[in-house]
């Protein structure tokens, strides 16, 4: 298991960052924690020409508040979000995810950036990201753009990111005390990926359902949200009728993939399943 | 460990070492990685191995230019099939099961043609191993596919594509036991004729991986005519009389060394093509070289384990009296016939009658080649197999009788007084109480209030249903009488040696035949020896596993170090005892009559202070300068054992489980088990070896199987994709012991290595049935993914194939493996 070799390049700024990228050649690859890239390079089903490694970069690491958003950076660790005061507080459906994201070595590495542009839709993430409405904000030789979740995620393993560009932040939603999340994940060891999970946040008044985002994960080549159920949701009493009512809608839409671990079919009934338990938990049931 | 207290236990043994919960001595060193490993080997101007594997599993090779590669920086040398062709022979087959047993040959490079994704097209020899590596790229491979065989009911079909153009089919043997012909039982068709109720069922056991943690690593130094292996394998000894037959290397210029090895499961029970490979490389260039496999490469070719169609029948009378049991399996070879490829399944032969009292039994296996990577031994070879059948059919019966099922088991079961017992298949049962070992299981896992629960469950229509499964097991251990095996026509005897080496200081070496890969064999000898010779624990020096200090041995498998090796350093200590007794009454001025030894102290009967201590005697005869006449200078001594009888562990497994209908998850909510591995000598080790063989057993029902693709490619090839649990996917497990002491050596030990592994699979599958059974499901394939007790449940059946296509948990490597691979018909894969 050894990489084909490459060149390597680890700047410490990110107008270095781009730089590097620029001069890397014709295949470079960003390694941000390296969970996912690694493997691939050692297995050589990747072989780039250069890598470029995030890990020295400044200011690319940690969580902060700008007004009610949260801004994470993309080399924001999977074990520094499982410890962050802030997502403590506003960030739980991050937080539920996170704590499912492989094993501890993996995410005392791994990063919250580096898995979102990896854009796994086995991934816990992305699926998170998008029920949040998450903002990714990219930079490039020609400065920053800010690009909505739902514009992030193009298809499997690919996002709207360019050649030349790099996440530097995501934005997130401070969610408040009036909601409630879960993440319902699905798979048949610890470590492994999810067969199928279900990012839930439930926003409610008094009795009634006011606002539900549901993320969809590995139900397709991107993650999804759960549109219908979530419609379907809104303004509903809170009760495992109406929820299991709405869940029954969450696998519309969706084009899951038939691998090892599960068909299509039986895909589509977990997502029914996981949506249920996801939303009600996440509303209090 | 739950501690169950044994009243037929001895309560006044002396408290020695044997007995005690001592921590492994050689632990620190495993754990830490500061040790031999084989790849931690560093010799001056050593040479690396990289292979080209096929990435066809069927095909003949049209054409092979290795002359880029030769051109690569740091290269030294390439080799193809070719180019070893005279001098590589065949890996051996130890075991021709039957007379007629076709074995087409194995060789360790593939020559014309390949036979399974994953064989040896070409090996790289480079200065570095990332030189080698880099270069397999530049070889050019162009291959003829051929029709793949992979399924083993269409391989037995006339007219079925065949795997090797030189057999008439793709049976390698048909291999019979029939106790009516062997005069151990009735006829059984006559049994079935006559019976009241009979049942029949089709059992798979899947392919699975053995999956050591130390991949496999061969390191050989060549020094004049002679050559030194080390290799990460279970079987230095039979590895260096194997190695020597295939290569023509005379066995007294062959030294194989076993360093630290880091697990083997029966998967490093094996002659390797690339050990032969190295020894032939090194030969050729004069040059020490290593070779060590990637964990893919580990996944793809090291030998696989089980692998069988099972077609059980069972008959009885209606109160459940059994009657007779018909066995017929197909195993999957794989694509050639390994060490003990053949003879695993046929081991099994003996088992499936269990701990039943069966008048009638026959049993047939046909030996299939496929075109996979051959099977051999992984952990329980053949028992568990067996043990899933007879236990999985006790169930089916007992449903179909509609009878508790163990109920039923009581009713058939050897009973405690009639030991030892004949069984239909020929063996002689040693010791045991399967009645006692069960009810102390039923306590432990607090049988009754389950069962209310699970009725509860049953009344609410709960879509958690819960489940309680048995396994009342037993194994034959101990590998084994020579004459026995002689007799089943494998290939060695199964004996054990050891010697003890007193040291001037007096300190001992005991030098062990018996090649540890993790059991902890150097605290187990130690405390033997310690007790045997009355020295400290720490006084004591295990070596093993180099053939140039342990001459003779056959190493670990089977469940038979402590057994059979244990016994052997037994029977040594004795002869040291012996030897010190004639030179402590001449140093003492004593009758050896009058002489007691305890405590590792020669005393003089009726004469008080009068006395010497046997390390004390191992000075003086070093000195030699006073010892009776007639006498060797020496009190050292070694002893070969050979064991008259197997040994038969025996046990009750108990496994509650919880299935979530809605998704067919299933989930162990407890599991106790109550084991008899006759004495103990350790009881942290025998809990640590029960604690693995129930993760791995477990395992088999819930998480492994090995998976190919319609073109033979391996889909489970990382550890993505072929799951092995972590301790944090298995539950708490509520252990417990009897003890009946072996009667076919004087440890009493009856062998602990795969007990856990053998007993948990079928407890955890009748578990899981017993939880949906009223739902209507009756069978779930092995391992039982949710998808598949999901479909059981509510689409019937049970749970059919999985898809075989990679898993997109795989992340970037399905894209990017489209990507970067080009025609695989055109290129090797490299790892």
């Amino acid at each position: 298991m050894i990489p084909a070799p490459f060149a390597y390049a680890r700047p410490t700024t990110v107008e270095e960052a781009l730089q590097a990228i620029a001069d890397g050649g014709e295949d470079v690859k960003v390694l941000a924690g390296g969970q996912s890239l690694i493997p691939v390079m050692r297995l050589r089903l990747a072989a780039p020409e250069t890598v470029v490694d995030l890990t020295r970069v400044e200011g690319l690491r940690g969580v902060r508040e700008e007004g009610d958003q949260l801004v994470v950076g993309a080399m924001t660790t999977h074990a520094d979000v499982l410890t962050d005061p802030l997502l403590a507080r506003y960030g739980q459906l991050v937080v539920q995810a996170t704590e499912t994201v492989a094993d501890r070595q993996v995410r005392r590495r791994g990063t919250f950036g580096g898995a979102l542009a990896h854009a796994d839709p086995a991934g816990d993430l992305p699926a998170v990201a998008l029920a949040l409405d998450a903002e990714f904000v990219i930079a490039g030789s020609g400065g920053r753009r800010t690009v909505a979740a739902a514009d992030f995620f193009v298809d499997y393993l690919t996002t709207v990111l360019e050649e030349g560009e790099l996440l530097v932040e995501i934005r997130l939603p401070k969610l408040g005390e009036d909601w409630g999340v879960r993440y319902e994940k699905f798979n048949r060891v610890a470590q492994a990926w999810s067969i199928v999970a279900v990012a839930a946040a439930v926003r409610r008044e008094g009795g009634r359902i006011a606002e539900a985002r549901i993320g969809l994960t590995n139900m397709g080549p991107t993650p999804l949200r759960a549109s219908a159920t979530e419609a379907a949701l809104v303004g509903v009493d809170v009760s495992m009728e109406t929820v299991t009512a709405a869940a029954a809608q969450a696998a519309e839409g969706t084009s899951p993939s038939n691998d090892l671990n599960a068909q299509a079919d039986y895909r589509q009934h977990l997502a029914q399943v996981l949506t249920r338990r996801a939303v009600a938990a996440a509303a209090g049931l | 460990m739950t501690a169950v207290e044994d009243p037929a236990a001895p309560v006044d043994a002396p408290a020695k070492e044997v007995g005690q919960a001592r921590r492994r001595k050689e632990d620190a060193r495993l754990i830490t990685g500061r040790t031999t490993w084989t790849d931690n080997m560093v010799l001056p101007g050593m040479l690396h191995l990289a292979v080209l594997r096929s990435p066809v599993a069927h095909g003949r090779i049209t054409h092979l230019d290795v002359s880029a590669a030769k051109e690569r920086g740091g290269v030294v040398a390439v080799y193809t099939g070719r180019d070893l062709a005279e001098e590589q022979g065949s890996l051996p087959c130890a075991w021709p099961v039957t007379p007629d047993m076709v074995n087409p040959g194995h060789p360790s490079i593939a020559v014309d043609q390949v036979n399974h994704v994953g064989e040896a097209v070409a090996i790289v020899v480079a200065r570095s191993r990332t030189a080698a590596a880099d270069a397999l790229e530049a070889i050019d491979v162009d291959y003829e596919p051929l029709p793949v065989v992979l399924d083993m009911e269409q391989a037995v079909q006339d007219g079925s594509p065949l795997v090797h153009d030189s057999t008439s089919s793709n049976t390698s043997y048909h291999f019979v036991f029939d106790a009516g012909e062997a005069g151990t039982g009735a006829d059984t068709d006559g049994a079935f004729a006559d019976a009241e109720v009979t049942v029949s069922r089709r059992f798979v056991q899947q392919r699975l991986i053995p999956a050591f943690m130390e991949p496999r690593s061969v390191v050989v130094q060549p020094s004049g005519d002679s050559y030194t292996m080390w290799s990460a394998t279970q079987i230095p000894h039979i590895l260096r009389v194997m190695a020597a037959m295939v290569t023509g290397i005379p066995e007294h210029k062959l030294r194989v060394i076993a360093p630290d090895v880091g697990g083997g499961f029966g998967g490093k029970l094996q002659v390797n093509p690339e050990e032969i490979l190295c020894l032939l490389i090194a030969r050729r260039l004069g040059k020490p070289v290593k070779w060590t496999e990637t964990r893919s490469e580990s996944l793809m070719t090291a030998h696989h384990g089980r692998d069988q169609v099972q077609f059980i029948d069972i008959a009885a009378d209606r109160d459940g009296t059994v009657r007779g049991l018909r066995v017929r399996l197909l195993a999957d070879m794989g694509a050639y016939l390994r060490l003990i490829t053949p003879g695993v399944p046929a081991l099994g032969a003996f088992m499936f009658p269990g701990i039943y009292k069966f008048p009638a039994y026959r049993f047939e296996c046909d030996g299939v080649f496929t075109n996979k990577v051959p099977t051999d031994a992984y952990r329980g070879a053949g028992r568990p197999e067996a043990t899933f059948a007879i236990e999985r059919i006790m169930d089916e019966l007992a449903v179909e009788l509609d009878m508790d099922p163990l109920e039923l088991r009581r009713k058939n079961w050897i009973g405690a007084e009639e030991f030892p017992f004949t069984t239909v298949a020929g063996l002689e049962y040693d010791s045991g109480d399967y009645h006692q070992a069960t009810e102390q299981a039923l306590q432990l896992i607090g049988y009754d209030e389950l069962r209310a629960e699970q009725r509860r469950r049953r009344e609410s229509g709960d879509p958690v249903q819960l489940g309680i499964g048995f396994s009342t097991f037993t194994e034959m251990c101990g590998l084994a009488p020579s004459r026995v095996l002689g007799s089943l026509a494998f290939g060695a005897g199964g004996w054990e040696q050891a010697s003890i080496r007193m040291l001037p200081t007096g300190k001992v070496e005991v030098v062990t035949g018996s090649t540890p890969h993790g059991q902890g064999h150097e605290t187990a000898w130690s405390q033997i020896v310690a007790d045997q010779l009355g020295v400290p624990f720490e006084d004591v020096e295990v070596l093993h596993g180099d053939t140039a200090i342990s001459s003779r041995g056959l190493d670990t498998y089977g469940s038979r170090s402590l057994v059979v090796g244990g016994t052997a350093v037994v029977k040594a200590a004795e002869k040291v005892v012996q030897k010190a007794r004639v030179i402590a009454a001449h140093l003492l001025e004593a009758s050896e009559d009058d002489l007691e030894f305890t405590g590792g102290k020669f005393t003089v009967r009726g004469t008080p202070g009068a006395g010497v201590g046997i390390q004390e005697v191992a000075l003086a005869i070093f000195a030699a300068h006073d010892y009776p006449e007639g006498i060797e200078p020496s009190i050292d001594a070694e002893a070969t054992f050979d064991p008259e009888n197997f040994s038969f562990p025996h046990g009750t497994h108990i496994c509650a489980m919880e299935v979530d209908t809605e998704t067919g998850f299933v989930k162990i909510r407890k599991y106790a088990c109550v084991d008899d591995v006759g004495t103990i000598v350790n009881p942290l080790i025998v809990e640590g070896q029960v604690h693995g063989g129930l993760a791995q057993g477990i395992a088999q029902a819930l998480y492994e199987e090995a998976i190919y693709d319609a073109d033979g490619n391996l889909t489970t090839g990382s550890f993505v994709d072929y799951l092995v649990p972590a301790a944090s996917d298995l539950p708490h497990f509520d252990t417990g012991n009897t003890v009946h002491a072996a009667t076919s050596n004087p440890l009493g030990a009856k062998g602990v290595g795969e007990a856990g592994c053998i007993a948990s699979t079928p407890a955890v599958v009748n578990a899981a049935l017993d939880a949906v059974r009223h739902l209507g499901v009756s069978d779930i394939r092995m391992p039982l993914t949710p998808e598949r007790v999901w479909r059981a449940v509510h689409q019937g059946g049970d749970g059919g194939d999985r898809a075989a296509a990679g898993s997109n948990a795989q992340g970037a490597s399905a894209a990017e493996a489209a990507a970067a691979s080009t025609d695989p018909s055109s290129n090797g894969s490299h790892l």
